[in-house]
């Protein structure tokens, strides 16, 4: 089971791991975007991990919620409102218990990425942040290394993608050949999940 | 890179504290990042609310002040404010009378938007929303993010600013700001990179003797590069480009635009030859503006914005403006 501490832990890894990675996502939006990816996320995932540390929310869900709406209130762009609902939504499916199980969680995360899919306009192979979640949250029904390779995996796929989606998209032809930040961003996340469930025990067994 | 900051992190505060010392007709919220005509909310006006990322200047703060926006709220550098910024800024202008957003056609921009409206009409404003999408370089399709919202934005701003001071009611204001943007085309070139204050070098090479084509205002590239034209010769791509799409069978404005870096000497020269392409092509110029009005830091380039007009909307292009970066007519 996975407990409200879990989703508190998730959200700091991922905080770290956004933190150390800034500029090389900076450096990939400065190819097909505008150079600022990295440092709107650091600023985001500060803000949430200062928040949780005040506000303490006592569920996953809640943790998740608030995250996500701290996300919205913080970061700007369009990955501001994209990963403030991926978390949200997220947060929401998995309602006011105390623990989920792993498989309700890869159903609240397929639901958080449905969302996102939705509020941006795009699907699977328009390069964007959905080319790691989507094949992620179909993995992590069964395990969460798997979901973090499904998303690193994901992520490496956008290269040959063309945009069609987002600011990359007024690039066209050009955007070829460059791996989406979004979906690299995205790839971090899982994979600060995956290491999160590593370090606990009983988790992916 | 030399940059006159402080530290990349301060870069938008530091600018808003300056406006604020320059112009004690506004109200400057530094924290929550609204800059608002201090008389706002003006009794029985719709109130102007645009926003977008910082980096634009005078874009959007610039054009606060009787006669053009109500409030303005600026983001990160080329990043979108967020809905928490907007909600601040429609309740602080709006009078009971509606708050329209003009938002420029960036997804970020388009989202945060979005969730303002929604956040405001739950607190009980009444919000209406237009979005500008005036540049020809993208193709627009489903497929795509749609075209970006560029040079318009003044356009827009400018002449639903005026009808609103003269009273009309916020679906009003609405139609005559998407009418406005439905008239107006707009077509970028650059001459060299941006250099963000976040990440200190150029976001993109171009060799001394070459050109983007069609650009945003947010430092990517463009859809093409080709070696460097004269002024005449981008004027003469500019407008065709825009005449391809746009066919003017009237009056136009006209925005002569820079980027940031280049000079007014090089942009009054390059407006000469503008208006020699458009006359070459029949096209009759009632009004034109030339100087930095939407830029992309420190960007070298141009932009040619053009907008059909009719005899009301030249009427309210001409309606007085007072705001830092234009003002005419009192």
């Amino acid at each position: 089971m996975l407990d409200t501490d879990f989703f508190r832990r998730w959200m700091t890894a991922a905080a770290a791991s956004v933190e150390r990675e800034a500029d090389q996502l900076t450096e990939l939006d400065s190819a097909i975007g505008d150079a600022d990816h990295g440092s709107n996320l650091q600023r985001g995932f500060a803000a949430v991990t200062e928040v949780l540390e005040k506000d303490a929310p006592a569920t996953p869900g809640a943790v998740l919620t608030l995250a996500g709406r701290q996300l919205i209130s913080t970061v700007g762009g369009a990955s501001g409102p994209l990963y403030g609902t991926l978390l949200r939504r997220t947060g929401k499916a998995l309602g006011d218990d105390d623990e989920v199980t792993q498989a309700q969680f890869a159903q609240a995360l397929a639901a958080g990425v449905a969302a996102v899919g939705q509020l941006g306009g795009a699907q699977a192979g328009d390069k964007t942040m959905l080319d790691a979640l989507l094949p992620a949250a179909e993995a992590l029904a069964t395990s969460f290394d798997g979901a973090a390779e499904a998303a690193r995996a994901g992520a490496v796929a956008t290269v040959p993608m063309q945009a069609r989606k987002g600011r990359a998209s007024y690039l066209g032809e050009r955007s070829i050949g460059h791996q989406d930040p979004g979906a690299t961003s995205a790839a971090l996340l899982v994979e600060a999940l995956a290491a999160t469930a590593t370090a606990t025990d009983g988790v992916d067994a | 890179m030399k940059m006159l900051i402080n530290v990349p992190e301060t870069v938008v505060a530091d600018a808003l504290r300056g406006i604020a010392a320059a112009h004690p007709e506004l109200t400057v919220d530094v924290e929550n990042r609204v800059v608002a005509r201090r008389d706002a909310p003006v009794a029985g006006k719709v109130g102007l609310v645009s926003g977008g990322g910082s980096g634009h200047e005078p874009l959007h703060a610039g054009f606060v002040g009787p006669g053009m926006l109500s409030a303005a709220c600026p983001g990160e550098v080329f990043t979108s404010p967020v809905p928490d910024q907007m909600v601040r800024a429609a309740a602080a202008v709006d009078s009971g009378a509606g708050v329209l957003f003009v938002v420029k056609n960036y997804t970020g921009d388009v989202l945060n938007f979005e969730m303002a409206a929604e956040l405001a009409e739950d607190e009980g404003l009444q919000v209406a929303q237009v979005v500008v999408d005036d540049d020809v370089a993208v193709s627009d399709s489903t497929f795509t993010a749609g075209r970006r919202g560029t040079g318009a934005t003044l356009f827009v701003e400018k002449i639903a600013g005026a009808l609103a001071d003269e009273g009309a009611p916020l679906d009003r204001v609405a139609a005559v700001a998407r009418q406005v943007n439905g008239a107006s085309r707009s077509f970028g070139v650059a001459l060299g990179a941006v250099t963000t204050p976040a990440k200190g070098s150029p976001t993109f090479d171009l060799p001394a003797g070459e050109l983007e084509l069609g650009i945003g205002i947010h430092g990517e590239p463009g859809r093409e590069r080709r070696p460097m034209m004269t002024s005449g010769e981008i004027a003469d791509f500019a407008v065709n480009a825009i005449l391809e799409d746009l066919r003017p069978t009237g009056p136009v404005l006209a925005l002569v635009n820079g980027m940031g870096a280049t000079p007014l000497l090089e942009l009054y020269g390059f407006n000469a030859e503008v208006h020699r392409a458009l006359s070459e092509r029949g096209v009759p110029v009632a009004r034109t503006l030339v100087g930095n009005y939407v830029t992309s830091l420190d960007m070298a380039g141009c932009s040619v914005t053009l907008c059909q007009v009719d005899e009301e909307l030249l009427r309210l292009w001409d309606a007085p403006v007072r705001t830092a970066a234009l003002r005419w007519g009192r």
